[in-house]
Protein backbone atom coordinates (compact mmCIF):
# COMPACT_ATOMS: atom_id res chain seq x y z
CA UNK A 1 0.00 0.00 0.00
CA UNK A 2 1.70 3.32 -1.21
CA UNK A 3 2.00 6.24 0.91
CA UNK A 4 -0.84 8.29 -0.52
CA UNK A 5 -3.09 5.41 -0.31
CA UNK A 6 -6.28 6.99 1.28
CA UNK A 7 -6.68 3.50 2.74
CA UNK A 8 -4.27 4.43 5.43
CA UNK A 9 -5.80 7.69 6.21
CA UNK A 10 -7.33 7.35 9.28
CA UNK A 11 -11.38 8.30 10.65
CA UNK A 12 -11.68 11.51 12.91
CA UNK A 13 -14.62 11.79 15.07
CA UNK A 14 -15.80 15.55 14.68
CA UNK A 15 -17.35 17.86 17.99
CA UNK A 16 -18.85 21.36 17.66
CA UNK A 17 -19.28 23.52 20.56
CA UNK A 18 -22.18 26.07 18.99
CA UNK A 19 -22.05 28.62 21.15
CA UNK A 20 -20.23 29.73 24.34
CA UNK A 21 -21.72 28.33 27.19
CA UNK A 22 -22.81 24.75 25.05
CA UNK A 23 -20.92 21.72 25.51
CA UNK A 24 -18.93 20.24 22.62
CA UNK A 25 -21.64 17.42 20.64
CA UNK A 26 -20.98 14.77 18.42
CA UNK A 27 -21.48 16.05 14.68
CA UNK A 28 -19.91 12.99 12.47
CA UNK A 29 -16.99 11.92 11.54
CA UNK A 30 -14.47 12.43 8.55
CA UNK A 31 -11.07 11.13 7.11
CA UNK A 32 -7.67 12.95 7.34
CA UNK A 33 -4.70 12.65 6.96
CA UNK A 34 -3.56 14.26 10.44
CA UNK A 35 -5.02 16.31 13.14
CA UNK A 36 -4.61 19.44 11.49
CA UNK A 37 -6.23 19.00 8.23
CA UNK A 38 -9.03 16.70 9.94
CA UNK A 39 -9.42 20.31 12.01
CA UNK A 40 -9.30 22.39 8.59
CA UNK A 41 -11.79 19.98 6.72
CA UNK A 42 -14.14 19.74 10.10
CA UNK A 43 -14.25 23.45 9.59
CA UNK A 44 -15.34 22.97 5.97
CA UNK A 45 -17.63 20.35 6.42
CA UNK A 46 -19.42 20.51 9.24
CA UNK A 47 -19.62 24.76 10.09
CA UNK A 48 -20.04 26.31 6.92
CA UNK A 49 -22.85 28.78 8.25
CA UNK A 50 -20.87 29.51 11.17
CA UNK A 51 -22.50 26.33 13.31
CA UNK A 52 -19.68 26.60 15.93
CA UNK A 53 -17.22 28.50 17.65
CA UNK A 54 -14.80 25.51 18.36
CA UNK A 55 -13.92 22.43 17.40
CA UNK A 56 -12.73 18.87 18.81
CA UNK A 57 -11.66 15.99 16.32
CA UNK A 58 -10.58 13.10 17.65
CA UNK A 59 -9.26 9.64 16.45
CA UNK A 60 -11.98 7.46 16.19
CA UNK A 61 -9.54 4.70 17.38
CA UNK A 62 -8.87 6.47 20.44
CA UNK A 63 -12.32 6.13 21.71
CA UNK A 64 -13.68 3.70 24.05
CA UNK A 65 -17.50 2.80 24.36
CA UNK A 66 -20.10 1.24 26.66
CA UNK A 67 -21.48 -1.80 25.20
CA UNK A 68 -25.06 -1.49 24.04
CA UNK A 69 -25.48 -5.25 24.79
CA UNK A 70 -24.23 -4.89 28.32
CA UNK A 71 -26.20 -1.47 28.85
CA UNK A 72 -28.39 -3.15 31.76
CA UNK A 73 -25.81 -5.04 33.77
CA UNK A 74 -23.48 -1.72 33.22
CA UNK A 75 -26.08 0.93 34.15
CA UNK A 76 -27.56 -1.43 36.88
CA UNK A 77 -26.10 -0.34 40.08
CA UNK A 78 -28.50 3.59 39.63
CA UNK A 79 -31.14 1.92 38.93
CA UNK A 80 -32.24 1.22 42.12
CA UNK A 81 -31.48 4.06 44.02
CA UNK A 82 -34.20 6.53 43.65
CA UNK A 83 -33.34 7.69 46.45
CA UNK A 84 -31.07 9.98 44.47
CA UNK A 85 -33.88 11.83 43.27
CA UNK A 86 -35.52 15.04 45.47
CA UNK A 87 -39.06 13.74 44.50
CA UNK A 88 -38.18 10.43 46.70
CA UNK A 89 -38.92 12.27 49.40
CA UNK A 90 -42.11 13.09 51.33
CA UNK A 91 -42.70 16.61 52.43
CA UNK A 92 -46.10 18.23 53.35
CA UNK A 93 -47.52 20.30 50.95
CA UNK A 94 -47.55 23.27 53.32
CA UNK A 95 -43.95 23.60 54.23
CA UNK A 96 -42.55 26.57 51.74
CA UNK A 97 -39.32 27.07 49.88
CA UNK A 98 -38.27 23.25 49.99
CA UNK B 1 -26.32 22.23 13.67
CA UNK B 2 -27.87 19.92 15.31
CA UNK B 3 -27.30 18.29 18.34
CA UNK B 4 -26.29 14.81 18.63
CA UNK B 5 -29.34 13.35 20.87
CA UNK B 6 -26.40 10.49 22.16
CA UNK B 7 -23.83 11.08 24.84
CA UNK B 8 -20.30 10.99 23.43
CA UNK B 9 -19.43 7.19 25.03
CA UNK B 10 -21.93 5.71 22.95
CA UNK B 11 -20.61 7.63 19.58
CA UNK B 12 -17.34 6.02 19.37
CA UNK B 13 -16.75 2.70 16.95
CA UNK B 14 -13.70 0.26 16.82
CA UNK B 15 -10.83 1.14 15.27
CA UNK B 16 -9.89 0.94 11.71
CA UNK B 17 -7.73 -1.39 10.57
CA UNK B 18 -5.46 -0.32 8.02
CA UNK B 19 -7.78 -1.79 5.05
CA UNK B 20 -11.62 -2.12 6.53
CA UNK B 21 -13.34 -1.44 9.21
CA UNK B 22 -14.09 -4.66 11.69
CA UNK B 23 -16.98 -5.38 12.76
CA UNK B 24 -17.82 -3.87 15.89
CA UNK B 25 -15.80 -6.05 18.56
CA UNK B 26 -18.72 -6.15 21.33
CA UNK B 27 -21.62 -6.88 18.10
CA UNK B 28 -23.14 -10.49 18.92
CA UNK B 29 -22.35 -12.67 16.22
CA UNK B 30 -24.07 -12.31 13.07
CA UNK B 31 -27.37 -14.94 12.34
CA UNK B 32 -25.37 -18.10 12.08
CA UNK B 33 -23.31 -18.33 14.33
CA UNK B 34 -25.75 -17.46 17.36
CA UNK B 35 -28.65 -20.53 17.71
CA UNK B 36 -31.84 -19.71 16.02
CA UNK B 37 -33.53 -18.99 19.45
CA UNK B 38 -30.81 -15.85 19.86
CA UNK B 39 -31.21 -14.21 16.65
CA UNK B 40 -35.08 -14.59 16.82
CA UNK B 41 -34.48 -12.56 20.54
CA UNK B 42 -32.28 -10.16 18.78
CA UNK B 43 -34.57 -9.85 15.84
CA UNK B 44 -37.52 -9.20 18.39
CA UNK B 45 -35.31 -6.82 20.82
CA UNK B 46 -34.65 -4.88 17.54
CA UNK B 47 -38.07 -4.65 16.08
CA UNK B 48 -39.62 -3.46 19.30
CA UNK B 49 -37.17 -0.45 19.22
CA UNK B 50 -38.12 0.27 16.47
CA UNK B 51 -42.01 0.41 16.45
CA UNK B 52 -41.49 2.80 19.79
CA UNK B 53 -39.50 5.20 17.75
CA UNK B 54 -35.99 4.54 18.77
CA UNK B 55 -33.30 5.08 17.05
CA UNK B 56 -31.04 2.34 16.05
CA UNK B 57 -26.95 3.25 16.71
CA UNK B 58 -24.24 1.82 14.87
CA UNK B 59 -23.31 -0.89 18.27
CA UNK B 60 -26.98 -1.85 18.16
CA UNK B 61 -27.60 -5.37 16.94
CA UNK B 62 -29.26 -5.14 13.53
CA UNK B 63 -30.34 -7.71 11.20
CA UNK B 64 -27.92 -7.89 8.33
CA UNK B 65 -30.60 -7.22 5.83
CA UNK B 66 -31.55 -3.76 7.26
CA UNK B 67 -27.70 -2.88 7.34
CA UNK B 68 -27.27 -3.93 3.70
CA UNK B 69 -30.52 -2.25 2.44
CA UNK B 70 -28.58 0.52 4.54
CA UNK B 71 -25.46 0.71 3.31
CA UNK B 72 -27.34 0.81 0.12
CA UNK B 73 -29.31 3.47 0.33
CA UNK B 74 -27.19 5.18 2.04
CA UNK B 75 -24.00 5.20 -0.33
CA UNK B 76 -26.76 5.47 -3.29
CA UNK B 77 -28.07 8.98 -1.78
CA UNK B 78 -23.92 9.92 -0.84
CA UNK B 79 -23.15 9.23 -4.55
CA UNK B 80 -26.60 11.42 -5.93
CA UNK B 81 -24.83 14.24 -3.83
CA UNK B 82 -21.05 13.99 -5.49
CA UNK B 83 -22.28 13.55 -8.93
CA UNK B 84 -24.96 16.00 -8.66
CA UNK B 85 -22.55 18.42 -8.89
CA UNK B 86 -21.44 18.07 -11.96
CA UNK B 87 -24.40 19.44 -13.78
CA UNK B 88 -24.66 22.44 -11.67
CA UNK B 89 -20.89 22.80 -11.22
CA UNK B 90 -20.61 23.17 -15.69
CA UNK B 91 -22.22 27.03 -15.20
CA UNK B 92 -20.37 28.23 -11.92
CA UNK B 93 -17.79 30.37 -14.72
CA UNK B 94 -21.24 31.12 -16.71
CA UNK B 95 -23.54 32.19 -14.16
CA UNK B 96 -25.23 35.88 -15.10
CA UNK B 97 -23.64 37.65 -12.29
CA UNK B 98 -21.25 37.79 -9.03
CA UNK B 99 -24.50 37.16 -7.08
CA UNK B 100 -25.11 34.23 -8.66
CA UNK B 101 -21.84 33.13 -9.04
CA UNK B 102 -21.11 32.92 -5.76
CA UNK B 103 -25.01 31.47 -4.87
CA UNK B 104 -23.99 28.16 -7.04
CA UNK B 105 -20.83 27.80 -5.67
CA UNK B 106 -22.01 27.73 -2.42
CA UNK B 107 -25.07 25.04 -3.30
CA UNK B 108 -22.09 22.98 -5.14
CA UNK B 109 -20.39 23.08 -1.95
CA UNK B 110 -23.01 21.81 -0.23
CA UNK B 111 -23.48 19.22 -2.17
CA UNK B 112 -20.17 17.68 -1.63
CA UNK B 113 -20.69 18.60 2.22
CA UNK B 114 -23.92 16.40 1.89
CA UNK B 115 -22.21 13.53 -0.32
CA UNK B 116 -19.18 13.37 2.99
CA UNK B 117 -22.19 13.29 5.71
CA UNK B 118 -23.51 10.20 3.90
CA UNK B 119 -20.49 8.46 3.55
CA UNK B 120 -19.58 9.33 6.74
CA UNK B 121 -23.15 7.91 7.84
CA UNK B 122 -22.72 4.82 5.66
CA UNK B 123 -18.97 4.17 7.58
CA UNK B 124 -20.67 3.66 10.58
CA UNK B 125 -22.50 0.48 9.18
CA UNK B 126 -18.61 -1.02 8.65
CA UNK B 127 -18.24 0.00 5.36
CA UNK B 128 -15.35 1.60 3.97
CA UNK B 129 -14.92 5.13 1.82
CA UNK B 130 -12.71 3.30 -0.22
CA UNK B 131 -14.76 0.52 -1.12
CA UNK B 132 -18.13 2.99 -1.44
CA UNK B 133 -16.04 5.10 -3.69
CA UNK B 134 -14.81 1.80 -5.70
CA UNK B 135 -18.57 0.45 -6.01
CA UNK B 136 -18.79 3.91 -7.68
CA UNK B 137 -16.31 4.23 -9.73
CA UNK B 138 -16.83 0.64 -11.34
CA UNK B 139 -20.22 1.24 -11.81
CA UNK B 140 -21.51 -1.69 -9.14
CA UNK B 141 -23.56 1.30 -7.05
CA UNK B 142 -26.24 3.86 -8.57
CA UNK B 143 -26.40 7.61 -8.10
CA UNK B 144 -30.06 9.10 -9.10
CA UNK B 145 -30.95 9.12 -12.73
CA UNK B 146 -31.71 12.88 -12.46
CA UNK B 147 -28.14 13.55 -12.66
CA UNK B 148 -28.14 11.99 -16.34
CA UNK B 149 -29.93 14.89 -17.81
CA UNK B 150 -28.18 17.51 -19.53
CA UNK B 151 -27.84 20.91 -18.18
CA UNK B 152 -28.38 23.35 -21.73
CA UNK B 153 -28.96 26.96 -20.48
CA UNK B 154 -28.89 29.00 -17.47
CA UNK B 155 -32.40 28.43 -16.86
CA UNK B 156 -31.56 24.43 -16.43
CA UNK B 157 -29.45 25.93 -13.15
CA UNK B 158 -32.88 27.08 -11.73
CA UNK B 159 -35.21 24.19 -12.95
CA UNK B 160 -32.72 21.95 -10.82
CA UNK B 161 -32.54 23.98 -7.90
CA UNK B 162 -36.31 24.54 -7.94
CA UNK B 163 -37.19 20.76 -8.99
CA UNK B 164 -34.11 18.47 -8.34
CA UNK B 165 -33.53 19.82 -4.62
CA UNK B 166 -37.19 20.35 -4.37
CA UNK B 167 -38.06 16.19 -5.04
CA UNK B 168 -35.26 15.57 -2.58
CA UNK B 169 -36.22 17.53 -0.03
CA UNK B 170 -39.84 15.98 -0.40
CA UNK B 171 -37.55 12.53 -0.03
CA UNK B 172 -35.48 13.64 2.58
CA UNK B 173 -37.56 15.25 5.11
CA UNK B 174 -39.30 12.08 6.14
CA UNK B 175 -35.67 10.61 6.13
CA UNK B 176 -35.05 12.76 8.90
CA UNK B 177 -37.01 10.40 11.62
CA UNK B 178 -35.41 7.24 10.01
CA UNK B 179 -34.96 4.32 12.28
CA UNK B 180 -31.18 4.54 11.81
CA UNK B 181 -29.61 7.28 14.26
CA UNK B 182 -26.76 8.54 11.95
CA UNK B 183 -28.37 8.53 8.33
CA UNK B 184 -31.28 10.71 10.30
CA UNK B 185 -28.64 12.98 11.80
CA UNK B 186 -27.19 13.58 8.58
CA UNK B 187 -30.95 13.95 6.75
CA UNK B 188 -31.56 16.87 9.47
CA UNK B 189 -28.65 18.40 8.60
CA UNK B 190 -28.66 18.37 5.05
CA UNK B 191 -32.52 19.25 4.78
CA UNK B 192 -31.62 22.35 6.85
CA UNK B 193 -29.06 23.09 4.21
CA UNK B 194 -31.80 22.20 1.84
CA UNK B 195 -34.09 24.96 1.57
CA UNK B 196 -31.47 27.94 -0.02
CA UNK B 197 -31.02 25.49 -2.78
CA UNK B 198 -34.53 25.21 -3.76
CA UNK B 199 -35.22 28.87 -3.14
CA UNK B 200 -32.56 29.81 -5.21
CA UNK B 201 -33.75 28.07 -7.92
CA UNK B 202 -36.99 29.48 -7.81
CA UNK B 203 -35.62 32.71 -7.52
CA UNK B 204 -33.63 32.19 -10.87
CA UNK B 205 -36.50 31.15 -12.76
CA UNK B 206 -38.82 33.94 -11.23
CA UNK B 207 -36.44 36.28 -12.47
CA UNK B 208 -36.55 34.94 -16.16
CA UNK B 209 -40.20 34.57 -16.05
CA UNK B 210 -40.53 38.21 -15.73
CA UNK B 211 -37.47 39.21 -18.05
CA UNK B 212 -37.64 39.40 -21.46
CA UNK B 213 -40.12 37.26 -23.99
CA UNK B 214 -36.37 35.06 -24.58
CA UNK B 215 -35.72 34.75 -21.02
CA UNK B 216 -39.82 33.45 -20.24
CA UNK B 217 -38.74 31.03 -23.22
CA UNK B 218 -35.82 29.75 -21.91
CA UNK B 219 -37.46 29.26 -18.10
CA UNK B 220 -40.18 27.29 -19.64
CA UNK B 221 -37.93 25.01 -21.97
CA UNK B 222 -35.86 24.08 -18.79
CA UNK B 223 -39.09 23.50 -16.73
CA UNK B 224 -40.62 21.57 -19.93
CA UNK B 225 -37.87 18.97 -19.99
CA UNK B 226 -36.75 19.20 -15.88
CA UNK B 227 -40.67 18.21 -14.90
CA UNK B 228 -41.30 14.57 -15.91
CA UNK B 229 -37.50 13.77 -14.68
CA UNK B 230 -38.22 15.58 -11.22
CA UNK B 231 -41.33 13.01 -11.03
CA UNK B 232 -39.44 9.76 -11.58
CA UNK B 233 -37.00 11.05 -8.92
CA UNK B 234 -39.28 9.11 -6.33
CA UNK B 235 -38.72 5.91 -8.06
CA UNK B 236 -41.42 3.03 -9.46
CA UNK B 237 -44.78 3.46 -8.62
CA UNK B 238 -46.06 1.87 -5.08
CA UNK B 239 -47.11 -1.55 -7.31
CA UNK B 240 -44.09 -1.88 -8.95
CA UNK B 241 -42.15 -1.12 -5.87
CA UNK B 242 -41.35 -5.00 -4.34
CA UNK B 243 -38.44 -3.41 -1.32
CA UNK B 244 -41.08 -0.79 0.06
CA UNK B 245 -43.17 -2.78 2.43
CA UNK B 246 -39.63 -4.15 4.49
CA UNK B 247 -38.47 -0.80 4.38
CA UNK B 248 -41.68 0.71 6.26
CA UNK B 249 -42.12 -2.08 9.07
CA UNK B 250 -38.12 -0.98 9.65
CA UNK B 251 -39.00 2.93 9.26
CA UNK B 252 -36.02 3.58 6.79
CA UNK B 253 -39.18 4.50 4.30
CA UNK B 254 -41.96 6.39 5.77
CA UNK B 255 -44.13 6.96 3.18
CA UNK B 256 -44.16 5.19 -0.27
CA UNK B 257 -43.19 6.53 -3.47
CA UNK B 258 -46.71 7.57 -4.67
CA UNK B 259 -47.32 9.26 -1.78
CA UNK B 260 -44.17 11.49 -1.37
CA UNK B 261 -44.62 12.09 -5.70
CA UNK B 262 -48.25 13.27 -4.85
CA UNK B 263 -46.64 15.73 -2.02
CA UNK B 264 -44.33 17.30 -3.81
CA UNK B 265 -46.86 17.61 -6.63
CA UNK B 266 -49.09 19.52 -4.96
CA UNK B 267 -46.59 21.37 -3.25
CA UNK B 268 -44.95 22.18 -6.69
CA UNK B 269 -48.33 23.20 -8.90
CA UNK B 270 -48.77 26.16 -7.49
CA UNK B 271 -45.27 27.77 -7.31
CA UNK B 272 -45.05 27.16 -10.82
CA UNK B 273 -48.57 28.67 -11.40
CA UNK B 274 -47.15 31.67 -9.11
CA UNK B 275 -44.37 32.41 -11.85
CA UNK B 276 -47.02 31.71 -14.76
CA UNK B 277 -44.95 28.85 -15.85
CA UNK B 278 -46.64 25.59 -17.11
CA UNK B 279 -45.92 22.45 -16.52
CA UNK B 280 -45.33 19.83 -19.46
CA UNK B 281 -48.81 17.50 -18.36
CA UNK B 282 -51.92 18.47 -20.43
CA UNK B 283 -53.77 15.99 -18.25
CA UNK B 284 -52.50 17.06 -14.75
CA UNK B 285 -55.47 18.69 -13.23
CA UNK B 286 -56.94 19.64 -9.75
CA UNK B 287 -59.26 16.73 -8.25
CA UNK B 288 -62.22 18.31 -6.24
CA UNK B 289 -62.98 15.17 -4.36
CA UNK B 290 -59.33 14.75 -3.06
CA UNK B 291 -58.37 17.73 -2.66
CA UNK B 292 -55.31 16.69 -4.88
CA UNK B 293 -53.45 18.10 -8.21
CA UNK B 294 -53.12 14.61 -10.03
CA UNK B 295 -50.71 14.10 -13.04
CA UNK B 296 -50.81 12.49 -16.20
CA UNK B 297 -48.90 9.10 -16.83
CA UNK B 298 -45.44 8.70 -16.04
CA UNK B 299 -43.35 7.41 -19.16
CA UNK B 300 -41.58 4.68 -17.03
CA UNK B 301 -39.82 3.40 -19.72
CA UNK B 302 -37.61 6.29 -20.05
CA UNK B 303 -36.75 5.61 -15.95
CA UNK B 304 -35.72 2.14 -16.99
CA UNK B 305 -33.43 3.24 -19.83
CA UNK B 306 -31.66 6.30 -17.88
CA UNK B 307 -31.25 3.77 -15.34
CA UNK B 308 -29.62 0.81 -17.50
CA UNK B 309 -27.18 3.23 -18.31
CA UNK B 310 -28.75 5.10 -21.49
CA UNK B 311 -29.25 8.20 -20.46
CA UNK B 312 -27.92 11.33 -22.36
CA UNK B 313 -24.96 11.57 -20.13
CA UNK B 314 -24.26 8.61 -17.74
CA UNK B 315 -21.07 8.22 -19.56
CA UNK B 316 -19.93 12.43 -19.25
CA UNK B 317 -20.86 11.62 -15.53
CA UNK B 318 -18.81 8.19 -14.93
CA UNK B 319 -15.81 9.96 -16.86
CA UNK B 320 -15.75 13.13 -15.03
CA UNK B 321 -16.18 11.56 -11.99
CA UNK B 322 -13.27 8.87 -12.38
CA UNK B 323 -10.71 11.30 -13.27
CA UNK B 324 -11.24 14.13 -10.77
CA UNK B 325 -10.63 11.36 -8.04
CA UNK B 326 -7.57 10.52 -10.32
CA UNK B 327 -6.46 13.86 -10.80
CA UNK B 328 -6.96 14.48 -7.11
CA UNK B 329 -4.17 11.54 -6.53
CA UNK B 330 -1.47 13.96 -5.78
CA UNK B 331 -3.46 16.29 -3.29
CA UNK B 332 -4.06 12.79 -1.10
CA UNK B 333 -0.51 11.43 -1.42
CA UNK B 334 1.21 14.51 -0.52
CA UNK B 335 -1.19 15.19 2.25
CA UNK B 336 -0.29 11.52 3.85
CA UNK B 337 3.36 12.07 3.26
CA UNK B 338 3.36 15.37 5.12
CA UNK B 339 1.47 13.77 7.74
CA UNK B 340 4.11 10.92 7.57
CA UNK B 341 6.63 13.55 7.89
CA UNK B 342 5.53 15.59 10.61
CA UNK B 343 4.44 12.32 13.05
CA UNK B 344 8.47 11.22 12.12
CA UNK B 345 9.28 14.83 13.45
CA UNK B 346 7.08 14.22 16.98
CA UNK B 347 9.00 11.25 17.25
CA UNK B 348 11.89 12.02 16.92
CA UNK B 349 11.76 15.51 18.97
CA UNK B 350 12.52 17.24 15.83
CA UNK B 351 10.71 20.34 14.47
CA UNK B 352 9.01 19.50 11.50
FE1 LIG C 1 -27.91 17.79 -1.45
FE1 LIG D 1 -29.27 20.40 -2.84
Amino acid sequence: MSQGDRRSWPLWEVFVRARRGLSHNHVGSLHAPDAAMALRNARDLYTRRSEGVSIWVVPAAAITASSPQEKDSFFDPAGDKVYRHPTFYEIPDEVPHL
Amino acid sequence: MQPSSQPAAEVGRPALPEDRPAPPKDRPAPPGETSPREDAQFAAAFQALVDAEARIEPRDWMPEAYRATLIRQIAQHAHSEIIGMQPEGNYITRAPSLRRKAILIAKVQDEAGHGLYLYSAAETLGVSRDELLDLLHSGRQRYSSIFNYPTLTWADIGAIGWLVDGAAITNQVPLSRCSYGPYARAMTRICKEESFHQRQGYEILWALAHGSGEQKAMAQDAVDRWWWPSLMMFGPPDDASPHSAQSMTWKIKRFSNDELRQKFVDMTVPQAQAMGISLPDPDLRFEESSGHWRHGEIDWSEFARVLAGDGPCNAVRMARRREAHQAGAWVREAASAYAAKHQVGVLTGSAA
